[in-house]
């Protein structure tokens, strides 16, 4: 069997600590250099949170694309997406961690609410399949090219259209 | 010929209600279908319904077996939203609490492994030495699960100084129980029957359907979230290894599970230790009001990463909580692991991801056909072993 045990603390530390920052800085190119360049001008606002948290956002056509290039070029991990009823629009932000650098990059994707589409990321990541049909039903957001969207969560029984996490959805209905 | 077998929702070998359709040509699985939601309870929504305090004790709820790494994550998003610190002395109760409770969901763990593959043995050995664990969580906490510790800013309950030998000996006792299991596990030839080659998840697929926590690194993909972002938590200042293992079936993940409960009492031991320096009481810096802003959390769940996004305007409730269990990634990848291998072994290969099972039933004790204890003699018998428990350390000398 083969397998080993890899080092619980992240970077060896030496005795004077700003060495190593310096060290750090002259060797790496910092993976939110490569991001922002790779994604080059689809990138419409890059917001910078903290050191560690970076939303990105992006137009909806260059969605497949910019997905692509995270996930296969850089190697960046799927975690989820999330949408959000922000009122005047949706929003979906794609969360992909870059888990050694310990950093979430999101694409932020605004979609309007008279007719809610973005396309379908689940043919570049598998992952994606069942985080695409929870938005749908719970959002009403329609992912144009999903092999198969039906229902994850909700009942067979619940009311066609009705959508539970919008802001405008009244339970006593 | 393709039939196909289906297995739930209700099925006597799951503690969860979820619906596996296997297609099988003669032994062979050649597809699986997979629904869940049967036990959606809209905790998301929920959330946005109730004060930022109060998620913390609702997204406990979520899950039993996991329920610490829920409300770690949550905090976690809260104080990356609103920027806050927390004080050393919480941070080590974090990851005392954290761990502990991963090493009594891996002996659980392992203890249905063996169920599954019809070695009771060691299902009764896992669960004797998972009490020990609980009785540790109940003497901390006052609960065996739900332990409530967390809270925005640090821990809601402190660890007593005096207390700390006490739970060192006893943390101790684990070690030669769970290098046994490992003797057990790694050395017995119906275990390596039953587990070595099978339900294979390769590295390629395992990046594919974004898996994470141990069958992630039983696939030979080195994350651990503990290592990778150890913000305000203090798995950064102790010494600790990450077990990788690159087979990727069953057995790479028993191995994994174990060596990982080993490095859990290191953490743990370490911790107390720290504890002894600091000063009782510095466990909470208080926290006026969340601004408005979002925020991402995550921890290492024992089944591998628990995402929280949080989106906050101001308010005084979540306008948006997102909620990532580990296991919404990992139940998914079963569609590969499982296609290929026999019947017989779709079962240990289905529960080899430790799909979060979370129903804890509340027990009713019934004589002669009548209710025996009512909710307040029960809580009583409860808190009366509590104190019981505490006594016995007490006098726990050696």
């Amino acid at each position: 069997m083969k397998g080993e045990m890899r080092k619980g603390i992240k970077h060896q530390t030496f005795n004077i600590k700003h060495v190593t920052f310096n060290i750090k800085h002259l060797t790496k190119v910092m993976i939110e250099d490569i991001v922002k360049e790779k994604l080059g001008n689809r990138v419409l606002n890059w917001e910078k949170k903290n050191e560690r948290r970076y939303y990105i956002e992006i137009q909806k056509e260059n969605l497949q694309e910019s997905v692509g290039i995270l996930f296969r070029d850089l190697g960046l991990r799927f975690s989820i997406a999330s949408g959000v009823d922000i009122i005047d629009n949706f929003e979906i932000l794609y969360h992909f961690s870059s888990d050694h650098e310990d950093k979430f990059f999101s694409l932020r994707v605004k979609i309007n609410k008279e007719n809610p589409e973005v396309p379908s990321i689940s043919g570049i990541i598998t992952a994606a399949k069942w985080i695409e049909r929870e938005i749908w039903e719970l959002l009403g957001i329609n992912f144009v090219g999903h092999p198969g969207l039906k229902r994850l969560l909700l009942a067979e029984d619940w009311p066609e259209g009705v959508c539970p996490l919008r802001k405008d959805y009244n339970k006593n209905v | 010929m393709k039939t196909i077998i289906p297995v739930g929702p209700y099925h006597p070998l799951q503690e969860e209600p979820e619906f596996f359709e296997l297609e099988v040509e003669g032994e062979r699985v050649t597809k699986l279908n997979i629904n869940i939601g049967y036990n959606h309870r809209g905790i998301e929504k929920l959330s946005e319904g109730m004060h930022f305090d109060q998620v913390t004790f609702l997204v406990e709820r979520i899950c039993g077996i996991c329920s610490t790494s829920h409300p770690f994550a949550y905090v976690q998003a809260v104080e990356d939203l609103a920027g806050i610190k927390v004080p050393l002395r919480a941070k080590y109760i974090r990851c005392i609490i954290g761990e502990l409770e991963r090493i009594h969901s891996h002996l659980l763990w392992l203890g249905l492994a063996g169920h599954f593959i019809g070695y009771n043995t060691l299902w009764m050995w896992a669960w004797k030495y998972r009490e020990t664990v609980l009785d540790l969580c109940e003497q901390i906490s006052g609960n065996r699960n739900h332990y409530a510790m967390l809270r925005i800013g640090g821990v809601r309950r402190d660890i007593l100084n005096k207390e700390l030998n006490e739970l060192k000996e006893k943390t101790s006792t684990l070690i030669p129980a769970i290098n046994m299991f490992k003797g057990a596990a790694m050395d017995d030839p119906v275990i390596g029957a039953r587990t070595k080659g099978v339900g294979v998840l390769t590295k390629k697929q395992a990046i594919d359907y974004c898996v994470v926590g141990p069958t992630a690194r039983a696939s030979g993909i080195d994350i651990d979230v503990r290592r990778d972002s150890p913000h305000n938590s203090a798995y950064g200042l102790v010494e600790w290894n990450v077990p990788v293992l690159e087979d990727g079936d069953v057995f790479a993940k028993v191995v994994v599970r174990i060596l990982e409960m080993l490095e859990s009492v290191k953490i743990i031991t370490q911790s107390l230790d720290r504890l002894r320096d600091l000063k009782e009481g510095e466990i909470w810096n208080e926290v006026r009001e969340i601004p408005s802003g979002e925020g991402i959390g995550t921890y290492e769940a024992p089944r591998g990463e628990v995402f929280h996004y949080v989106r906050s305007d101001g308010g005084n409730t979540p306008f948006r909580h997102k909620i990532r269990a580990p296991s919404y990634v990992n139940i998914l990848s079963n569609e590969v692991a499982v296609v290929g291998g026999d019947v017989a072994d779709a079962c240990i290969t289905l529960a080899a991801v430790d799909p979060c099972y979370c129903c804890t039933d509340r027990i009713q004790a019934v004589e002669d056909g009548k209710v025996k204890y009512n909710w307040k003699q029960l809580l009583q018998l409860s808190q009366e072993k509590t104190e019981r428990i505490r006594k016995c350390y007490e006098n726990y000398k050696r």
